[in-house]
C-alpha cells in the first residue's frame, strides 16, 4: 500500500431502517490533501462522516487510517488515532469560558502523547490555540462565556477542539455554513494554513465556491451513493452531478 | 400442564399491571412511577365504596375507574406537564406522587389482612384436571379483551390513532393540530384506569396491601424494559417470559425468587440488549 | 456631603469569569472563604450543644451527607443520575461486617471495605454505564433491591438475621466528629475537583456534550467509572462505619432510604451547586426524626415536600440562598 495515502474508505454502507443513507462509497485520500465532500441535502455527507469517526456502526465496508484497519475501533480509539472531526451541531459547554473548553481535549491521552510531556498549564495552552485560529484580535474572547459567542467564533472553537489533539486528518462538518461572506473569507486562509501544517482535511460542505478555492479533489454524493470523485475544476462536467444538483436540464456552471 | 395453566394466568396479570405503564410512557414519554400507587388506590376506593358506602359490587368498581381516571388526568395536568421532557424530574416526582399514595393509605389503616375484595364469582373448574378458579379465568379474558380493545383504539378510533402519531413523531404530531398536552393527559389517564383495572381484577386473589403498589412498579418496569419500551408485541412476549420464568423458579425453588425473578431480568436486558425485545432503532438510540 | 451609593460585594471580587478571583481588602477575602468557615463552625460547633440521642441522629445524618455529596456530584457534573445509595451502604456495611466478624480490627476493616466496596459497585455498575439517564438509574435503582432479596432468599452472609455481634464504635465523640471530618474532607475535595481541577472539567463535559468528549479522544466510560467510584468510595465508607455505630449488619442497610433520601436532600437543597445536598439532609434527616412519632404519615410528608420542589421550585434552597448571598450589598463612595 502507498505510503502516501492516509485514509482509505472501501465499500461503506449504511442503512436506517429501511433507508439506504450511505451505499457502497470508497475513496483514497493522499497525506496533505483537502477533499470536499458536496451532495444535496440527505445525500449522507454527515453519516459518511459518522461512519468514518466511528460515531455510527458500519454495515459493511471498511476504513483503513494510516494503514491500520479502523473500521471496528469505538470512536474515541478512531480520535486518539488522529482522525479528529468538528460537529455540525456545535453544544459547547455554554456555562464555561471559552478557553475552558479546550482543558477536556488537552486532558485526552493523545494531547498528552503528542506534547511529549511539555503540555503545561492546560488554559494557557487552551489560550495559545485560540489565538492562533483567530481569537487573538480581542483578548477578552477566550475569556468570554461560551455560550455568548457568535456563530464563528464557535466554529473556530471547534476547531481547536480537534486541533488540540494535534490531529493528522480532520473531518470538518460544514464548517462554512452560516457564516456571514467576510467571516468565510477568513476561514479560508485558516484553512491553508492547517494544510500547511501537514495536516489532512476532509471538508464537507454546501458553499461550493470557497471549497473549490481550496480543495485539491472533490467526492459528490447523491442518495448516498457516490456519484463522482475529480479535481474541483472538472467536477461539474459530469453529467449526473449536474443532474444531481440542477435536475436534468442543460445548464451552465458560472465560472466566476 | 399445572405450569402452563398457572405460567399463563401470571403472564396475563403482569400484561394487566403493566399495560398502563407501558401505553402512558409509549404515548406521551411520561414514565409514570405512580403507577403501582394508582392500582392499590382503585383496589382501596372499590372496597370503600362496596364496603363504608354499601354500593354494589359493578358499581363500587365503576366509580373507582372513574375517579382514578380523574386522579390521572390531574396528575398530569398539574404536576407532570410542569416538568415534562426532564425524565427525573419526571421520574421524581410521579414516584413522590405515588409514595405520598400508599404511604398515606398505609397511616390511615391500610394494613394487614383486613381489607379485601370479594371474588367476582366463587368456585372453580378443572381444565386437564388442574383445578382454576373462575376468577383467574375471567383474569385471562379480561386481560385478551383489553389488549385487543386497545388495539382496536389505536387502529381506528381517532383519538388512540393521534396518540399513537404522538408516540412516533411528536413534532410532525403537532403540526397536523394534534395538542400534545392533551393527548398526553388522556394517555396517562388511560394508563390510570388500565392500572385500576388491573388492580380490581387482580387483587380479590388476596389482600390490598400497600407493599403490592411497590411490586407491581416493579413488575411493571420489568416488562416494559424487557419487552423494549412502546412495544405492543415485545409487551406481550416479555409478560410471557417473565411470567413463565417466575411460575417456574416459583414451583421448583422458593417463593422469595417470584420478585427476585422481575429484578435480574431488569439488569439483565438493559444490560444485554438494552433496546429490549422488540425495542426499534429509535430506542436503541435513545437508552444508549 | 459626602454621596454614597450601593454596590454588590461580589462585583470587585469577580474578574473576567467564574474562576478567576481578585481580592483585595480582608472584607472581600472573607466574602469568598466565609461561608466555608461557617459551616466548619457549625459542624464544630452542633455535637456540643446538642444531647447524645441527637448526636446519634447527627452521626447517621453524615452518612446521609455522603450519599448526598455522591448523588449530587453523579449526577449535576457527570450526568448520571445514580439511584444505588442502597448499594454502596450494603456493600461498604458488609464488606466490614464480615470481614470484622472474621477478626480484622476495625480500623483496618472500615477503610478496606470503602476501597474495596468501591471497587465492587464500580464493576457491578460498569455495564450499564453507557445507558441514558432513566436507565441507569432504573438499574442502579434495581440492584439494591436484588441484593437485598438474593440475601433474604439464599440466606448468605447470615440472611434475614444479619450478622450481629461486631465491633462497636463506642466513644460518641469519636464517632461524630470522625464522619464530620470525614464529611468535610469530601466536600472540600469534591468542590475543589469540580471547579477547579481538569478532571472536573471532563466530567462536565461527560454531562453536557458526551460526543465531543469522545470526538477527543477521550473513552467516556473510563471517567464514568472514575466518577462512580469516587461516589461509591464515599457510600461504602458511610456503610462500614454505619455498621460499627451499631455492631450489626443486616438488611436494612440496602433499605431505598439510602437511594432516595440523596434525590429527595439534593431536589431540596438544590442541584446546581455541591453544598445544595449537604444542606438539604440537614433539613430532612433530622425532620423525619422529630416527625417519628407521626409513623408513615412522615413519610407522606416527605414526597409532598419532594413533589413541591421538584415541580414548583427547582432551583432549590442553597441555590436561592448563594443568589441572595451573591447579591449582598455594601456602601462605597461615589
Amino acid at each position: 500500500m502507498n505510503d502516501n495515502i492516509i485514509l482509505q474508505v472501501k465499500n461503506l454502507s449504511k442503512a436506517f431502517g429501511g433507508v439506504t443513507a450511505v451505499n457502497d462509497v470508497s475513496f483514497d485520500l493522499a497525506r496533505g490533501e483537502i477533499m470536499g465532500v458536496i451532495g444535496p441535502n440527505g445525500s449522507g455527507k454527515t453519516t459518511l462522516s459518522n461512519l468514518i469517526t466511528g460515531f455510527i456502526k458500519k454495515d459493511a465496508g471498511s476504513v483503513v487510517f494510516n494503514g491500520k484497519d479502523i473500521s471496528r475501533w469505538p470512536a474515541y480509539k478512531i480520535a486518539d488515532a488522529g482522525l479528529a472531526r468538528t460537529f455540525q451541531v456545535m453544544r459547547p459547554y455554554a456555562t464555561l469560558a471559552a478557553y475552558k473548553n479546550l482543558v477536556p481535549p488537552l486532558f485526552s491521552p493523545r494531547a498528552r502523547r503528542t506534547a511529549r510531556g511539555k503540555l503545561g498549564d492546560r488554559s494557557a495552552v487552551a489560550i495559545d490555540i485560540l489565538e492562533e485560529v483567530g481569537f487573538e484580535r480581542d483578548a477578552r474572547v477566550p475569556y468570554k462565556l461560551a455560550g455568548t459567542l457568535p456563530l464563528g467564533y464557535l466554529k473556530r472553537l471547534e476547531l481547536c477542539r480537534c486541533l488540540a489533539l494535534r490531529p493528522e486528518l480532520i473531518i470538518c462538518d460544514e464548517v462554512f455554513s452560516g457564516l456571514s461572506m467576510s467571516e468565510i473569507a477568513s476561514m479560508v486562509p485558516l484553512m491553508e494554513r492547517l494544510r500547511r501544517d501537514g495536516i489532512t482535511l476532509i471538508m464537507v460542505e454546501h458553499r461550493l465556491r470557497e471549497l473549490f478555492r481550496i480543495a485539491d479533489k472533490v467526492l459528490v454524493l447523491n442518495f448516498g451513493e457516490k456519484i463522482a470523485e475529480g479535481l474541483s475544476q472538472d467536477i461539474f462536467k459530469v453529467e449526473k452531478v449536474k443532474q444531481a444538483y440542477f435536475g436534468g436540464e442543460d445548464c451552465y456552471v458560472s465560472s466566476e | 400442564m399445572e405450569l402452563i395453566i398457572y405460567g399463563l394466568v401470571n403472564s396475563i396479570s403482569l400484561i394487566l399491571m403493566s399495560i398502563g405503564f407501558a401505553l402512558a410512557y409509549g404515548v406521551s414519554r411520561v414514565p409514570n412511577f405512580a403507577h403501582g400507587a394508582l392500582y392499590i388506590l382503585t383496589g382501596y376506593m372499590t372496597w370503600v365504596f362496596l364496603n363504608q358506602f354499601g354500593l354494589p359490587y359493578l358499581l363500587s368498581i365503576i366509580l373507582a375507574l372513574i375517579v382514578i381516571a380523574v386522579i390521572g388526568y390531574l396528575l398530569y395536568q398539574v404536576i407532570l406537564i410542569r416538568v415534562r421532557g426532564m425524565p427525573i424530574s419526571e421520574i421524581i416526582a410521579s414516584f413522590g406522587v405515588g409514595l405520598a399514595i400508599l404511604e398515606f393509605l398505609r397511616w390511615t389503616g391500610l394494613r394487614g389482612m383486613a381489607h379485601m375484595l370479594p371474588l367476582f364469582v366463587k368456585g372453580r373448574v378443572y381444565i386437564f384436571s388442574v383445578p382454576i378458579d373462575y376468577q383467574r379465568l375471567i383474569i385471562i379474558g379480561a386481560g385478551i379483551a383489553v389488549l385487543t380493545l386497545l388495539w382496536m383504539f389505536t387502529t381506528y378510533t381517532k383519538t388512540g390513532l393521534s396518540l399513537k402519531a404522538i408516540a412516533q413523531n411528536e413534532r410532525a404530531a403537532l403540526t397536523l393540530g394534534i395538542d400534545s398536552d392533551r393527548a398526553a393527559a388522556v394517555a396517562v389517564s388511560l394508563g390510570a384506569v388500565l392500572a385500576g383495572l388491573a388492580g380490581v381484577l387482580l387483587l380479590p386473589l388476596g389482600n390490598i396491601v400497600v407493599e403490592t403498589g411497590y411490586e407491581v412498579l416493579v413488575f411493571a418496569i420489568a416488562v416494559s424494559v424487557c419487552g423494549g419500551l412502546g412495544s405492543w408485541k415485545g409487551a406481550v412476549l416479555a409478560s410471557l417470559l417473565i411470567g413463565f420464568a417466575q411460575t417456574l423458579t416459583v414451583t421448583y425453588l422458593a417463593s422469595h425468587y417470584h420478585f427476585v425473578v422481575a429484578l435480574l431480568v431488569i439488569i439483565v436486558v438493559l444490560i444485554a440488549k438494552p433496546s429490549g425485545l422488540y425495542g426499534k432503532q429509535k430506542e436503541l438510540e435513545e437508552r444508549v | 456631603m459626602q454621596e454614597l451609593r450601593k454596590e454588590r460585594l461580589d462585583r470587585g471580587v469577580k474578574v473576567r469569569c467564574d474562576s478567576i478571583y481578585a481580592v483585595s481588602s480582608l472584607k472581600e477575602v472573607m466574602f469568598l472563604v466565609g461561608p466555608g468557615l461557617a459551616l466548619v463552625l457549625i459542624l464544630l460547633v452542633l455535637p456540643l450543644v446538642v444531647s447524645p440521642y441527637w448526636q446519634r441522629v447527627l452521626s447517621i445524618t453524615g452518612i446521609y451527607v455522603l450519599l448526598s455529596i455522591g448523588f449530587g456530584f453523579l449526577a449535576n457534573y457527570v450526568g448520571l443520575v445514580c439511584l444505588g445509595g442502597a448499594l454502596f451502604v450494603g456493600v461498604g456495611g458488609y464488606l466490614s461486617g464480615i470481614m470484622n466478624s472474621v477478626g480484622v480490627p476495625m480500623i483496618l476493616s472500615i477503610p478496606i471495605a470503602a476501597f474495596a466496596g468501591a471497587v465492587i459497585c464500580t464493576v457491578l455498575l460498569l455495564p450499564c454505564l453507557p445507558l441514558r439517564g432513566v436507565y441507569f438509574a432504573i438499574v442502579s435503582f434495581v440492584y439494591p433491591l436484588l441484593a437485598a432479596r438474593l440475601i433474604a432468599a439464599t440466606g448468605i452472609f447470615g440472611g434475614t438475621d444479619g450478622i450481629a455481634g461486631l465491633d462497636v464504635l463506642t466513644n460518641r465523640w469519636f464517632n461524630i466528629y470522625l464522619i464530620f471530618f470525614v464529611l468535610l474532607v469530601a466536600i472540600f475535595f469534591m468542590s475543589r475537583l469540580v471547579n477547579y481541577e481538569d478532571l472536573g472539567l471532563v466530567f462536565r463535559g461527560v454531562k453536557d456534550n458526551e460526543q465531543a468528549i469522545i470526538a477527543s479522544g477521550i473513552n467516556i466510560t473510563w471517567y464514568k467509572a472514575q466518577a462512580v467510584f469516587i461516589a461509591a468510595f464515599l457510600g461504602c465508607f458511610g456503610g462500614a462505619y454505619l455498621t460499627h455505630l451499631y455492631g450489626w449488619v443486616g438488611m436494612s442497610l440496602f433499605a431505598i432510604d439510602f437511594s432516595i433520601l440523596p434525590v429527595a436532600a439534593t431536589v431540596v437543597g438544590g442541584s446546581g451547586i455541591l453544598y445544595g445536598p449537604l444542606l438539604g439532609t440537614f433539613l430532612l434527616v433530622p425532620l423525619s426524626e422529630m416527625m417519628r412519632d407521626y409513623g408513615t404519615l412522615r413519610i407522606v410528608f416527605y414526597a409532598v415536600i419532594l413533589v413541591f420542589f421538584v415541580v414548583f421550585w427547582t432551583e432549590g434552597i442553597m441555590e436561592y440562598l448563594r443568589r441572595k448571598y451573591e447579591q449582598f450589598e455594601h456602601w462605597v463612595r461615589v
